[in-house]
């Protein structure tokens, strides 16, 4: 009596999140074989998204875009490029947010999410600049220039190399984990530089290559597969981040009796 | 249809930019699946030998496996 509904309804969902034992999926052991079953779904979603939205941004788009300085059918290299430049910024801050949890937490499982992330972010970042300079070739006349998108990506892409070979170069993995973690997160910088790389208040003083361009101002045809696209690279990046994930766990948990099971029953004969 | 599979594969004369930043792009993701299937099978077999290197298996279970072949002792 005296309640509100919406405080009931408060109450409620305060005790269904309290009564879920969160901490349950933070144990390798038991996420393991759920990541294992997540896989196909991610991947068969990545497959459907991709073969969908470049089947609409192949055919039903026009070969054409713009007026007086057209973007000609090589504008369509848009549906790969900014997906994955989309995708090499947010699995950069996946990658410092597990490893800010772990630094915090001091969770095994935080460490080796975002060990496994790193190599499919610094691929990501790899095709974004690569699919750039196919696109700046045509439409700007080169295939690199020292542009500050441009530049602050190519920093991003030396930061991932780099999160990845600090790593791999301390032998022991805690220390390897806090180090990397900590290499991450300084690196977490670049995104908003990268982000407002962009558009220099006076033309004529410098000019940013890549301009602010308003997300409205796309034509729907042109924006859904590229949503698309970044939908179907995210689902991607689930997939390989978790089997890359499941080969950590196995490989760090090798002394566990469960990983003895797992070994029994899924080893190839 | 022959002709419009032409056009596709021709981009408007810019094939070459078109088709190296697609074929770059689905041939590295293609790639790191693969790694990452080889991976997998690597990571069983060696993590399957520590194992039974520290944990040797009881001598029961050791005589139920068949014996290996040529053993004299």
């Amino acid at each position: 009596m005296g309640r509100t509904a919406a405080e009931c309804y408060t109450a409620a969902l305060g005790i269904t999140i309290m009564t879920i034992n969160w901490f349950k999926y933070a144990s390798p052991a038991s996420f393991y074989p759920t990541a294992g079953r997540l896989i196909p779904w991610f991947t068969g979603i990545a497959v459907v998204l991709v073969l969908v939205s470049l089947y609409v941004g192949f055919f039903q788009t026009a070969d054409q875009l713009g007026g007086s300085n057209p973007q000609k059918e090589y504008y369509r290299i848009i549906f790969i490029h900014v997906p994955a430049a989309w995708m090499s910024m947010w699995l950069y801050l996946v990658l410092a947010a597990w490893s800010a949890i772990g630094l915090v937490f001091n969770t095994r499982l935080s460490y080796m999410m975002a060990n496994a992330v790193a190599p499919t972010g610094a691929i990501f970042t790899f095709i974004s600049l690569w699919t750039g300079a196919f696109w700046g070739r045509p439409s700007w006349g080169t295939y690199w220039d020292w542009d500050p998108r441009l530049t602050s990506e190519l920093i991003l892409f030396f930061l991932y190399i780099g999160y990845i070979a600090l790593h791999s170069a301390i032998d022991d993995t805690r220390r390897a984990d806090r180090a990397g973690a900590l290499l991450a997160i300084v690196g977490l910088v670049m995104l908003p530089i990268i982000f407002w790389s962009i558009n220099c208040p006076d033309p004529t003083q410098c000019a940013a290559l890549h301009q602010r361009s308003d997300p409205g101002a796309i034509h729907p045809t042109i924006l859904i597969p590229m949503l698309g696209m970044t939908l179907g690279f995210w689902s991607y990046s689930f997939a390989t981040a978790f089997a890359r994930l499941r080969g950590i766990i196995l490989t760090r948990e090798a002394d566990s009796a469960w990983v003895r099971d797992v070994i029994d029953r899924e080893a190839p004969a | 249809m022959i002709d419009s599979f032409s056009d596709f594969i021709h981009q408007g004369g810019y094939a070459y930019y078109v088709w190296s930043a697609f074929g770059v792009t689905f041939g590295l993701l293609i790639a790191e699946i693969w790694q990452l299937r080889r991976a997998r099978r690597t990571i069983l077999v060696r993590v399957g030998r520590l194992a039974r290197l520290r944990h040797p298996r009881s001598p029961a279970a050791a005589s139920q496996r068949p014996a290996a072949s040529g053993g004299s002792r």
